[in-house]
C-alpha cells in the first residue's frame, strides 16, 4: 500500500537568517479580500490624522543679528550655508546644520538691500543703503586679515536690489533704474530706463538666463533681455509687486508677490492675464521663492505667517507661522527641496521643513515605501470629506484668522453687490470681470 | 532790377538744363557769366558806400558808425552780410558745379547733371538716376524716439518669447511625467571610467612631476588606452548610438533566433494530436492561400505545385490511410455508440481523408479549358449540374471529373442528411451519421473498385431528396464557385422549363447568390403553401421550421428507425405551432377594427391620455411600491437556532420552543416613516446620514463623471490586494529628490537633448 504524506520544502517557508522578512504567500483574488474600499478608506484616514499629528515644521531658530533681517541668499554650492543682511548693514554667513553663525561682518552702513552669491560660491555680492556695492570673499579672513570687500562700487544712486548671472560674471542691481554690470568693470555695461524712477527687485531667469524681470513702484513688472538695448514689455497692475521670482524649472513662468495679499504667476508671453492667482494671505506679501523643483514656491508676508503654495494652485498648501515671529520679510527654499528659510522683523531667521510631517534622514526602505503608500492613500481619498477636513485643519493666529473671516465678508459683499449692479444695468454693460482680470491694468509695448 | 531778373532766368535756365538733360554747354556758361556780372554790380554797390564814408571827419564817423551798427543791431536779420570773393575763373570746379553765392546751394540735379556728361558712369546708373529723379514721392518722416523704441521693444520682445517657447516640450512632458527624479541631470553612479580619472588628477609630489614631465616631452599620451589611430578612425565612423541600435538589432536578432528554435523544439514534442491537427489545418491553409498567389504570380511554379497534390492526393487514394477501415476505427466503431469522443475521433478521421483526397480549385487557364470540355462532352455530368447546384455541398469545389461525381454525390448526401438532424435536434443523430457514414463510404469503395451505375444513381436519388432542403447552403456554396455557376445557369434554365418545382428552388439559388436570407423565406412560403392545401386553417404566417421531405423515406435499412421517429416529431411540431399561431393572430385583430370604427370621435387632451393610460392602473402601481418599500424597511426575525444543539438531533425533529424563543432575535421597529401621513408620498429611508458623513457629496473637479470617480476609488493600492511589483509601480511618488543634492535650475543643454529626442523619434 502505498501512503500519500504531505511533505513541504522547507525553502519555501524558513528564512535563511532572521532578518529576513518572512514569506506570505497571497492570494489576490478580489473575492477573498472583500471590504477593500472600506479598508483603503480607514488606512488613509488613518495616515491623514498621523500626518497631522506629525506636522511639526519648525526646526530651528538663527539668532545673532542686532536689527530686522532684510535680505538673504543660498549657497550655490554648499547646502550648509546660508547668507544673511540686516538692516544695520551686518552680514552674516551661517552654517545650518550646527545652527550657528560662523562670520559676521559689517558689510554697510544702513540696510543691507541685497545680497546675492555668485555661481561659483567663492564670493558673494551685497548692495546697501551706502550706494555701495561690495563683493566679499566668501571664505573668512585668515588671523590677523581684516575684513576687507573684494571690490566696491560706488554708484550714483541707492541699490535696492541684486542678482547675479547663473554662469557669467555679469550681475544686475535695481534702484532708480536697473543696471546691468561686468564684474570688471566699474560701471554698468548696460542700463534700462523706462519712465520710471525705482525699482524694488530684480531678478534674473535661471533658465533662460538672459532675461530679467523686475518690479518697479509704479504698480508694474518690467521684463528686460540682457542682450537688447530696451526692455521687452511690462504689465501694470492694480497694486505695486515686492518681488517676483522666476520658476527655475519651466522658463517662462514667474510669480511675483504683490502688495494686494496675494501673488500672481505670470507666463512672461502672456502678460495680459496672469496664469494664477494665489490668494491665501491676509497682508501683503513681501518675498516669494520657488522651490528647486518648481512645483512649488513659498511666498512670506506682513502677516507673520508663511505659506507654501503649489505653482498651480489658488491656495495655499500650508501655512507656517509662530508666537514670536514678525512680519516676514524674506524667505528662501534651500537647494535641495527639504527646507525653508524665513527671516523676519524681530531679527530671527527660522527653519522650517517644507514638509511638515516629512521624517528628515535616510529611510528604510520599507519606511520608504511605508510612506509612499500613504502618501498616495492620502491623495486618493483626499476629496472624502473626513479626510479633508482632517488634511485641511490649520491652527492660525487670532488675529489672522479673523482677518481671513473679514476678507472673506469684504470679498463676498464687493461680489453681491457687482451681481446687484449688474442685474439693474441694462445687459452686457457690466461685463463679467474674472479674478485673473481684474488685477492687470494695463500691457505696455 | 533788370540784372536781377536776368540772374533768375539764369536759375531757371540752369535747372531746365538739369531735367533736359541735352542742352549744351554754352547755356551753362551763359549762367556762370550772368552770375559773375551780379557779383561784380555788388561790389560796385559796396565800393560807392566806402567812398562817401571817407568825405566825414574823423570823430563823427566813428560816432556815426556806431550809430549805424546799433541800428543795424536793431534790425536783426536786414543786416547785410557779407559776401567771398571770388574770380569768376577759379568757380569752375572740375565737376561742373558750383554755387552762386553765399546763399545758393548745389541741388542733387546739379551733381546729377555731371553725371551725364563722364563717359565713367555705366549707362544702368545713369538709367537708375533717371528713375529716381522721376519718381515724386518723397521720403516719410522718420518715426519718433517713442515710436521707434516701441518697435525695437515690441520685436526683442517676439524674439525672447520665442527663444522661451522652445522649452514649451520639455515643460510639458516633465508636467506628464509619471515620475520627476530630481536633480535632472546626475551623473552616472558606478565606478568610473579610466580616462575620467586620469583627466581629473594631477601630479602632486615631485617624482610625480618628473614622470609627468617626462611623458609630456615625449608627448606620450597620457590616458592608459592608447588607441591607435585606426581604431580612433573606427571610433569616429560609428558613433555610440549607431554602434548601441547595431547592437540592439543583433541582439533581438539572436534572441529571436533562440525563441524560434526553442519553440519549434517544444511544438515537435507536444503529443496532442489535437494540436497537430489543428496545427495542419492552420498550415494547410496558408499553403492554399500560398498557392492562390503563386497561381496569380508564378504559374509554373503553381503547375509544379499542382503536381505534388495531385501525387499526394494519389498516394492517399490508394492507400487506407483515414479510410476508418484499420484496426483503431474498427473499435472505436463499436465503441462509438457510447462515447461521443470516439465518434468525433472517427468523424474527424473521415474529415482528414476527405481533405486529402480532394482537389483543389485554381484558376489555371488549363484546367478552366478541361471543365469547358466536360461540360460540353459529358451528358451525365449535366444531369448532375442542378443537383449539385441545389446541395449543400462543401466538397464540390473541385473540377469536376467522373470519378469525383460519385464521391461528390455521396458527400452531399451526408451533408443533407446532418442538416436534417439539425433541423429535428433529436438526440440520435449522430450515432445514425456515423453509421451512415460508414453505409455511404463502403458504396464508395463499391463503386470505385466497379465503376457501376447504379450507386451514382442512388446517390442522385438521395440528392434530389435532400435538394429542396438545403438551397440555402447551396447557394452559399454557388458563391464560390463562381466559374461553374456562370456554367451552370444555363444548364439549371434549361430544367426550369421542363420542372415547375426545381426551376423554382434554382432561381432562388441564383438570387441567393446576393441575398441568403431572402432564399429561407421564400423556400418557407413554399412549404407553408404546401401546408395549406392539407390544413386550411394555417395561413401564410406560421412559422414553420423547413420541412425536409421525403428524405427520410429513402433512408437506408439501418436508420429507417431514426426515420420515423423524425416524422413523428415533425407533425408533433407543426400542430403545435399552428395552434399557437391561431390564438395569437386573434389579439390584434380586435383594437384595429375599434380604431377605425371611431375617427371622427374629437378627443380632447385628458381623453387622449385616459385612453392612452387606460391599462395603466397608476394608482394602485403606486400603492403597491410603497407597501412594498414598507415591507422591506420593516426588521425582520433573526433565526439563530442551531438544530442538534442542546437537544438531540435527527429528522423529523423540532426545535423546543424554548430554544426558539431565546434564539429569535426581533430587532427593535425601526422609527416611525415619515411619509405615514402621506398617502400619495414615498420618502425614501434608504439614506444613511452616518455614513453620509463620509461621502463624497460633489463630483471632484478633475473628474468628468461619477463612473471615473467611483473606478479610481474602487482600486485598491495596497500589497494585500495587488502584488509587489504593482503596488511599488502604483505607489511611486510624482517627485524624487535625492537627500543632500543641490537641485541645479533647468539647464539649456535639456531643449538641445530634447530636440534630439524628437528628431530621433521622428
Amino acid at each position: 500500500m502505498k501512503v500519500k504524506v504531505l511533505s513541504r520544502n522547507p525553502d519555501d517557508y524558513v528564512r535563511e537568517t532572521k532578518l529576513d522578512i518572512q514569506r506570505v504567500p497571497r492570494n489576490y483574488d478580489p473575492k477573498l479580500h472583500p471590504f477593500e474600499v472600506t479598508r483603503e478608506y480607514t488606512r488613509a484616514l488613518n495616515a491623514t490624522k498621523l500626518e497631522r499629528v506629525f506636522a511639526k515644521p519648525f526646526l530651528a531658530s538663527l539668532d545673532g543679528h542686532r536689527d530686522g533681517v532684510n535680505c538673504m541668499a543660498k549657497h550655490t554650492k554648499s547646502l550648509s550655508t546660508m547668507l544673511s543682511g540686516s538692516c544695520d548693514g551686518e552680514v552674516k554667513v551661517w552654517n545650518l546644520t550646527k545652527h550657528e553663525c560662523v562670520r559676521t561682518l559689517q558689510a554697510h552702513e544702513g540696510f543691507v538691500r541685497g545680497m546675492v552669491v555668485r555661481f561659483c560660491g567663492t564670493s558673494f555680492f551685497t548692495v546697501g543703503d551706502d550706494k555701495t556695492i561690495k563683493q566679499w570673499k566668501m571664505e573668512t579672513p585668515g588671523y590677523g586679515e581684516e575684513e576687507e570687500p573684494l571690490n566696491t562700487i560706488l554708484g550714483k544712486t541707492v541699490f535696492t536690489g541684486l542678482d547675479h548671472h547663473r554662469k557669467d560674471g555679469v550681475f544686475a542691481t535695481c534702484g532708480q533704474q536697473v543696471d546691468i554690470w561686468d564684474e570688471q568693470r566699474s560701471s554698468p555695461i548696460r542700463s534700462f530706463t523706462w519712465g520710471v524712477d525705482s525699482f524694488s527687485a530684480v531678478r534674473f531667469n535661471p533658465v533662460e538666463t538672459e532675461l530679467l524681470g523686475s518690479c518697479a513702484s509704479d504698480r508694474s513688472i518690467v521684463l528686460y533681455d540682457m542682450r537688447e538695448a530696451t526692455p521687452l514689455k511690462k504689465v501694470i497692475m492694480t497694486m505695486r509687486s515686492n518681488t517676483l521670482c522666476w520658476n527655475p524649472m519651466e522658463a517662462y513662468y514667474f510669480t511675483c508677490a504683490n502688495e494686494d495679499y496675494n501673488l500672481y504667476t505670470y507666463d512672461m508671453r502672456y502678460l495680459d492675464k496672469p496664469v494664477k492667482v494665489h490668494m491665501d494671505h491676509v497682508s501683503a506679501v513681501l518675498d516669494v521663492d520657488f522651490s528647486p523643483t518648481g512645483k512649488e514656491f513659498v511666498s512670506a508676508s506682513f502677516d507673520k505667517t508663511i505659506r507654501i503654495f503649489p505653482k498651480d494652485g489658488g491656495h495655499s498648501r500650508e501655512v507656517y507661522h509662530t508666537k514670536r515671529m514678525q512680519h516676514v520679510i524674506c524667505v528662501k527654499w534651500s537647494p535641495d527641496n527639504k527646507y525653508i528659510l524665513s527671516g523676519s522683523d524681530e531679527m530671527n531667521i527660522r527653519l522650517w521643513k517644507a514638509n511638515a510631517a516629512e521624517k528628515l534622514g535616510v529611510l528604510a526602505p520599507r519606511e520608504r515605501e511605508a510612506a509612499n503608500y500613504s502618501q498616495k492613500l492620502k491623495e486618493k481619498f483626499r476629496h472624502h470629506p473626513q479626510i479633508r477636513r482632517i488634511a485641511h485643519h490649520r491652527h492660525l493666529p487670532k488675529s489672522i484668522h479673523h482677518q481671513t473671516k473679514e476678507l472673506r465678508i469684504m470679498k463676498e459683499a464687493r461680489r453681491r453687490k457687482e451681481r446687484n449692479v449688474r442685474k439693474h444695468s441694462k445687459p452686457g454693460t457690466v461685463p463679467v470681470v474674472s479674478e485673473k482680470e481684474k488685477h492687470v491694468i494695463t500691457v505696455v509695448q | 532790377m533788370a540784372k536781377v531778373s536776368k540772374k533768375k532766368m539764369s536759375k531757371k535756365s540752369v535747372r531746365k538744363r538739369s531735367e533736359v538733360s541735352d542742352k549744351s554747354a554754352a547755356m551753362k556758361s551763359d549762367g556762370v557769366y550772368d552770375d559773375d556780372e551780379e557779383e561784380n554790380y555788388l561790389n560796385e554797390a559796396e565800393d560807392n558806400i566806402t567812398s562817401e564814408e571817407e568825405q566825414d571827419g574823423g570823430e563823427d564817423e566813428r560816432k556815426r558808425q556806431k550809430l549805424l551798427e546799433a541800428i543795424s543791431a536793431l534790425g536783426g536779420k536786414r543786416k547785410k552780410r557779407l559776401e567771398e570773393r571770388s574770380e569768376a575763373a577759379v568757380q569752375m570746379s572740375e565737376f561742373t558745379v558750383n554755387a552762386e553765392g553765399e546763399d545758393d546751394k548745389i541741388d542733387l540735379s546739379d551733381l546729377i547733371g555731371t553725371m551725364e556728361k563722364s563717359p565713367a558712369v555705366p549707362a544702368k546708373t545713369r538709367k537708375q538716376l533717371k528713375n529716381l529723379q522721376q519718381g515724386k514721392r518723397t521720403i516719410e518722416r522718420p518715426f519718433s524716439k517713442q515710436e521707434s523704441e516701441r518697435i525695437q521693444r515690441d520685436v526683442a520682445f517676439q524674439k525672447a518669447a520665442a527663444e522661451v517657447s522652445r522649452w514649451k516640450g520639455i515643460i510639458k512632458q516633465n508636467e506628464r511625467a509619471e515620475q520627476l527624479a530630481f536633480p535632472l541631470n546626475q551623473e552616472p553612479s558606478g565606478p568610473k571610467t579610466m580616462e575620467r580619472v586620469v583627466t581629473g588628477w594631477m601630479a602632486q609630489t615631485p617624482l610625480e612631476q618628473e614622470v609627468f614631465a617626462l611623458l609630456s616631452a615625449n608627448k606620450q599620451p597620457i590616458n592608459d588606452p592608447i588607441l591607435t589611430p585606426v581604431e580612433e578612425a573606427s571610433l569616429r565612423a560609428m558613433s555610440l548610438e549607431e554602434a548601441k541600435i547595431r547592437r540592439a538589432e543583433l541582439q533581438k536578432v539572436r534572441a529571436l533566433q533562440s525563441y524560434y528554435e526553442a519553440k519549434a523544439r517544444r511544438e515537435r514534442k507536444i503529443k496532442s494530436k489535437k494540436y497537430h491537427k489543428v496545427h495542419n489545418k492552420a498550415q494547410h491553409k496558408e499553403f492554399v492561400k500560398k498557392f492562390e498567389e503563386m497561381v496569380k504570380t508564378d504559374p509554373a511554379a503553381a503547375l509544379d505545385e499542382l503536381n505534388k497534390m495531385e501525387l499526394a492526393r494519389m498516394q492517399e487514394r490508394m492507400s487506407l490511410k483515414h479510410q476508418n477501415s484499420g484496426k483503431w476505427a474498427k473499435s472505436k466503431a463499436i465503441m462509438a455508440k457510447y462515447d461521443e469522443g470516439a465518434r468525433k475521433a472517427m468523424q474527424q478521421q473521415l474529415e482528414v481523408n476527405k481533405e486529402l483526397t480532394q482537389k483543389l480549385v485554381t484558376s489555371l487557364n488549363k484546367e478552366v479549358e478541361e471543365e469547358g470540355d466536360e461540360a460540353e462532352v459529358m451528358p451525365d455530368f449535366v444531369n448532375d449540374v442542378e443537383q449539385v447546384l441545389d446541395s449543400s455541398n462543401p466538397w464540390m469545389r473541385g473540377k469536376l471529373s467522373e470519378e469525383k461525381e460519385t464521391i461528390v454525390d455521396l458527400k452531399a448526401e451526408e451533408a443533407g442528411a446532418q442538416e436534417e438532424e439539425d433541423d429535428i435536434e433529436v438526440e440520435e443523430n449522430e450515432e445514425e451519421t456515423l453509421l451512415r457514414e460508414f453505409e455511404s463510404r463502403r458504396n464508395l469503395r463499391q463503386a470505385q473498385e466497379a465503376d457501376t451505375e447504379p450507386v451514382i444513381c442512388v446517390a442522385d436519388k438521395e440528392e434530389n431528396e435532400s435538394a429542396a432542403e438545403d438551397l440555402d447552403a447551396a447557394a452559399e456554396e454557388a458563391e464560390e464557385l463562381s466559374e461553374f455557376t456562370t456554367l451552370f445557369r444555363g444548364i439549371a434554365h434549361n430544367h426550369l422549363d421542363t420542372e415547375a418545382e426545381q426551376a423554382e428552388t434554382a432561381a432562388v439559388a441564383n438570387h441567393s447568390d446576393t441575398q441568403l436570407e431572402q432564399g429561407l423565406r421564400r423556400i418557407r412560403t413554399l412549404e407553408d403553401v404546401e401546408l395549406l392545401s392539407q390544413e386550411e386553417s394555417a395561413t401564410e404566417k406560421a412559422p414553420v421550421q423547413p420541412q425536409p421531405p421525403a428524405a427520410t423515406e429513402n433512408l437506408l435499412s439501418s436508420t429507417d428507425k431514426g426515420g420515423k421517429n423524425k416524422k413523428k416529431k415533425r407533425r408533433i411540431e407543426l400542430t403545435e405551432v399552428l395552434t399557437k399561431d391561431t390564438k395569437t393572430i386573434r389579439v390584434p385583430l380586435t383594437p384595429t377594427i375599434e380604431d377605425t370604427e371611431d375617427p371622427d370621435e374629437k378627443l380632447d387632451q385628458r381623453g387622449l391620455i385616459k385612453e392612452a393610460f387606460a391599462g395603466d392602473d397608476v394608482v394602485s402601481d403606486f400603492l403597491r411600491d410603497k407597501r412594498k418599500q414598507e415591507e422591506a424597511g420593516k426588521p425582520k426575525v433573526v433565526d439563530l437556532t442551531l438544530p442538534g444543539w442542546g437537544e438531540w438531533g435527527g429528522t423529523g425533529l423540532n426545535t423546543s420552543r424554548k430554544k426558539r424563543k431565546r434564539f429569535r432575535i426581533k430587532t427593535a421597529p425601526p422609527p416611525p416613516r415619515k411619509d405615514r401621513h402621506l398617502p400619495s408620498v414615498i420618502i425614501s429611508e434608504k439614506r444613511n446620514c452616518s455614513i453620509s458623513l463620509h461621502q463624497v457629496n460633489l463630483l471632484p473637479f478633475p473628474f468628468e463623471n461619477h463612473a471615473q470617480f467611483e473606478s479610481t476609488i474602487r482600486s485598491p493600492l495596497g500589497r494585500t490586494w495587488n502584488t509587489e511589483r504593482t503596488v511599488k509601480k502604483i505607489t511611486k511618488p510624482k517627485v524624487v529628490t535625492q537627500l543632500g543634492a543641490i537641485i541645479e535650475p533647468m539647464d539649456r543643454e535639456e531643449v538641445m537633448k530634447n530636440k534630439k529626442r524628437v528628431s530621433a523619434q521622428s
